[in-house]
């Protein structure tokens, strides 16, 4: 079953190369919705069929490269089933969105497509090689996006994308082996690494290297610099997918590796990622503060907002054995976390997108009062702005009161300080609604310009919209959610030992 | 020594290579120049008949032949198979360049000749035998690089030439060395003995032994010639050089570390680590900013040959170290025939430029080479990837973790140049590029050094007359064209499948 979901994206996109050269746009199109659709009907109904009380479910195991100690496991749990879902949602949302998208459609939607399948293998992987197999891949296709589909100055935000995140899966990558080593009898499989014995002697480097690789990927302050460039270049779905989604395979990595299969080590350092969890809230969001572009603002507030799930997890370990009770409200909250900021960043990146049609360019001196002008635009910019800054009532209060309620326990002042970040990040929101949308008419006038700005578009809204909805429902029905990640969050506590 | 196990089927293979080449000098001096092609099917049939003799016997117990000089096992299997497949794939790249050339048939021979020295040199279980294997792998390819007679090809010869004759002969005086401290030139027989031998004759001797397969492998410090073989030969030629000796010749040096320097006074591991790691930052500094194509693949495979020196740093310090070499070497033959092979299929895009918007004129043949190209960089799941992991792991569980770091650094910066050939091939060509103006920018690189001289009219009609017409373009190479998918297809599937060939390549050593 799970297999199917996830190869199903890749054989669509197989099939798109087949189709004979002159296919209309309209059926790629098609094909590319209908796919995306199917599988957000798929898993809506893995959803239905999951038991939050059963632990691993959907599970799949075969023999691939033995020798190696590597096999074909995949299975979800209430960690891995609210990113596959959220997956799905954002991947068609972009498949909608693209829907005008004329530039070599055919190649577009292949990508993204194989996009689909690396990120879904990611989420459902129990194997460290499958799932850096897929991490990796999810690098090229992203790679592919920008360098294929980027603004000006793609080239370079390609490279930088490509070598930086690379960089990340080679730390990961030799991590793994780490882990391989220690174990005995020898293996990369997540389940049976977790049940053995966790390595002694070496397992302050292998976290360093898994830690480092994923800390990358999230991206965390200091290594953050390759985030602004990519978004500031790639095409709005391509930001979208890659701050909604990509960006979580990290902190998905700390939840689903670092965690359960370091236990000890992470224990011992979670004082570091508390710390680098605050710097990252406070940089992000003073950096963010700084912007003049739009969509650099909004990859700013990722980093912010990746801070804060950082935070929580480090603030999670510190009271292992305490009461459970606190710190698996710190890694639910972790995972709320995920889902919104990809909802919420995925629907502002479209947002954006839709804004750079229009007037060409992102900054935002160029642009004010348009408001008059697109009304819709601005509404739903002005919704997904509130919901990201964690108004109550979106998804993205519920995540972040847990985070704090769970850290503040153990990490008192650490928590008090990320709290800032979120009177920086309404701040900037603010400042920047302010600037775009309100006061008098103004719009840029560069090449391309002027021309009629005319509001969303039916196909622009059809995407963005439902994120927006999903957003509330978390905001205002948490337990949907809740009650799937809570058992697995619970689980992936057990595994530290007791202080 | 006992005269024993001289069962000629033991080395079948080697004896269908050594009788292919005699019958297709025969064949080649009665043959018209048309039908000279039909040596190059006997090649084929031989390598494919030794492919199919050395699998059966693969399974085989580890053993060894002619009074021990010649080992059946893993290795040699291996080596027999990846060789011989790698033959197979420069015959095919040569069939369309080389058709109707006078000396056809002297390239499928001297082919024949290279790859049955390098299948020696992996099998090769006695010092003299080494040598033989040297100088019957090296021979040959000086020929091939010189196969042009133009001015880049003759120097690649000779710097190829001089630089192996000087080394082979430091190769035959460590032997010499050998022999008089271990007195014997037997692997078994040395192994029993080298451990008391005098520690000064053991290092010098081993040194001097080093320099020959590490010649051939083309690594540092023995790597200078490679760069200008590589360019200054064809490409199918170079696809050969580039690849198929560094098989033997790894092997060999696997080998020579896994059994009669096994018990040696000297360190191997920490010296082999060296090399290894000069090799590969040596070979991917000196790629980063070269624009010939040829060029640039050969310093990668410099590069390459230090991450297969790892393997053979820690050959006896763990047990991954074997099938981490094989399959590692396996994947490399694969995938860098791969990509010379789309090298081969767009004979006048000589620099990175040149492959600027490839993708929509070619787009499978831009597959193959991306594929082929990050499967180099070790991008999962092509088949490289799989021989990094193993590598690394065999240099991590060898107490080698640093070289390991080092690698991945290094696989990080062999990313950049790599896609500084790929991303041009997908750079936006405005509008739709008329087929003609685009079949004619690949040829224009290669003649934009003439055409920027003003020359008389006539001496212009002629090099255009020379040069492909655009409607049907002369640099169509079907064949290569066929050996870029099915490698870069073959790269892919073993990066998938690679549970039974690690499992088929972990037998044990014949001693």
């Amino acid at each position: 079953m799970l297999t199917v979901i996830v190869f199903v994206p890749l054989t669509a996109a197989l099939l798109l190369f087949v189709l004979p050269r002159r296919t209309p746009a309209a059926v790629i199109r098609g094909v590319w919705v209908t796919t995306t659709a199917g599988l957000t009907a798929a898993v809506a109904g893995l959803w239905a069929g999951y038991d939050p009380a059963g632990g691993m479910q959907y599970e799949t195991r075969a023999r691939w490269m033995p020798g190696v100690g590597a096999g074909y496991h995949v299975g979800v749990d209430g960690l891995s089933l609210p990113m596959i879902a959220l997956t799905c949602v954002l991947f068609l949302a972009c498949a909608v969105y693209a829907w005008r998208e004329e530039r070599r459609i055919r190649g577009f939607a292949a990508l993204f497509l194989f996009l689909e399948t690396t990120c879904l293998g990611l989420f459902v992987s129990l194997d460290l090689i499958l799932f850096f197999v897929f991490f990796d891949l999810s690098i090229v296709g992203m790679y592919f996006v920008i360098a294929g589909w980027g603004h000006r100055d793609r080239a370079r935000a390609a490279l930088m994308f490509f070598l930086y995140t690379f960089l990340g899966s080679l730390a990961l990558l030799l991590g793994f082996i780490g882990l391989y080593l220690a174990a005995s009898p020898h293996t990369f499989d997540m389940v049976d690494l977790a049940a053995a014995d966790p390595p002694a002697g070496r397992a302050g480097l292998v976290l360093l290297a898994v830690g480092g690789g994923l800390a990358v990927k999230t991206p965390t302050v200091p290594f953050h610099t390759w985030l602004p460039l990519a978004h500031t270049e790639a095409p709005a779905a391509g930001s979208a997918i890659l701050a909604g989604v990509l960006l979580k395979m990290g902190t998905y990595g700390f939840l689903r590796i670092a965690m359960p299969l370091l236990p000890d080590a992470w224990l011992r350092y979670a004082t570091v990622l508390v710390v680098i969890g605050v710097v990252s809230v406070l940089y992000g969001a003073l950096v963010a503060l700084a912007q003049s572009d739009f969509k650099r603002m909004i990859a700013y507030t990722s980093v912010n907002h990746m801070g804060y799930i950082v935070l929580a997890v480090g603030a999670a370990a510190a009271t292992a054995g305490t009461g459970h009770r606190a710190q698996s409200l710190a890694v639910t909250g972790a995972v709320t976390q995920m889902v919104s900021h990809g909802l919420l960043t995925g629907a502002l990146f479209l947002l954006a997108g839709s804004l750079y049609e229009r007037g060409r360019t992102y900054d935002m001196a160029a642009y004010s009062g348009i408001a008059g002008r697109a009304p819709v635009l601005t509404g739903l910019t002005v919704v997904a702005a509130f919901a990201s800054l964690g108004l109550p009532g979106f998804s993205g209060f519920i995540a972040e009161f847990q985070i704090f309620t769970g850290s503040f326990g153990t990490r008192p002042l650490a928590t008090a300080l990320s709290v800032l970040g979120i009177l920086l990040t309404a701040g900037l929101f603010l400042r920047a609604l302010q600037k775009i949308f309100l006061g008098p008419l103004r719009l840029p006038d560069g090449p391309g310009t002027p021309r009629p700005f005319g509001d969303l578009r039916a196909h622009e809204s059809t995407a963005v919209v439902p994120l927006l909805a999903l957003a509330v429902v978390v905001g205002v029905l948490p337990r949907l959610l809740l009650d799937v990640v809570e058992p697995a969050s619970r689980a992936v506590l057990l595994e530290l030992p007791a202080r | 020594m006992t005269e024993m196990n001289e069962n000629p089927l033991g080395i079948l293979p080697e004896i269908l290579l050594a009788a292919g080449a005699v019958v297709g000098l025969l064949l080649g001096a009665w043959l018209p120049r048309r039908r000279q092609w039909i040596t190059g099917a006997f090649a084929a049939a031989a390598c494919a008949a030794g492919i199919a003799a050395a699998a059966v016997a693969a399974p085989g117990p580890a053993t060894t032949v002619f009074g021990g000089a010649f080992a059946l096992d893993a290795l040699t299997g291996t080596g027999r198979v990846v060789l011989l497949g790698g033959g197979l794939a420069v015959l095919a790249l040569s069939l369309g360049p080389l058709h109707g050339d006078p000396r056809e048939t002297e390239f499928y021979v001297l082919l024949q000749l290279a790859l049955l020295g390098a299948v020696v040199l992996a099998g090769a279980q006695d010092l003299l035998l080494l040598s033989a294997g040297y100088l019957l792998a090296s021979i040959p390819t000086y020929t091939l690089a010189g196969f042009r007679k133009d001015g880049p090809g003759t120097e690649a010869a000779l710097k190829y030439y001089v630089m192996g004759a000087l080394l082979g002969v430091v190769m035959l005086a460590g032997i010499t060395l050998l022999y008089a401290a271990g007195g014997s030139t037997g692997y078994p027989a040395l192994a029993g003995v080298l451990g008391d031998a005098p520690r000064a004759l053991v290092t010098a001797g081993t040194l001097g032994v080093l320099a020959g397969p590490l010649f051939e492998a083309g690594a540092v410090p023995a790597h200078h010639w490679i760069p200008d073989a590589v360019q200054g030969s064809s490409p199918h030629a170079a696809a050969l050089i580039s690849t198929l000796p560094k098989i033997g010749a790894l092997i060999a040096l696997f080998r020579l570390g896994a059994v009669p320097l096994d018990a040696a006074p000297l360190p191997w591991a920490a010296l082999l680590a060296v090399l290894a790691a000069a090799s590969m930052t040596l070979g991917n500094l000196a790629a980063f900013f070269q624009s010939d194509v040829k060029r640039l693949l050969a310093y990668s495979t410099i590069s390459q040959v230090g991450y297969l020196l790892v393997p053979v740093a820690v050959a006896t310090r763990t047990d991954q170290a074997q099938p981490a070499l094989l399959y590692y070497l396996a994947a490399y033959a694969v995938t860098n025939l791969g990509a010379f092979a789309v090298v081969c299929s767009l004979p006048h895009a000589t620099r990175v430029e040149d492959y600027r918007g490839l993708a929509h004129r070619r787009p499978l043949l831009t597959a193959a080479l991306v594929i082929c190209l990050l499967g180099l960089v070790g991008t999962p799941p092509t088949a490289v990837f799989v021989g990094k992991l193993e590598m690394f792991t065999a240099a991590i569980d060898g107490g080698y973790a640093w070289l390991a770091v080092l690698a991945a650094v290094n696989t990080l910066a062999s990313l950049f140049y790599y896609l500084r050939w790929i991303l041009p091939a997908f750079a936006r060509v405005d509008g739709r590029v008329p087929e003609a103006v685009a079949a004619h920018a690949s040829a224009a690189g290669s003649r934009s050094s003439s055409a920027s001289v003003p020359v008389p009219s006539s001496a212009q009609e002629r090099s255009s007359a020379r040069a492909p017409a655009p409607a049907v373009p002369a640099t169509e190479n079907r064949p290569a064209r066929a050996v870029a998918y099915t490698c870069a297809t073959l790269s892919a599937a073993m990066g998938v499948a690679a549970g039974p060939i690690l499992e088929a390549v972990s037998g044990g050593l014949g001693r």
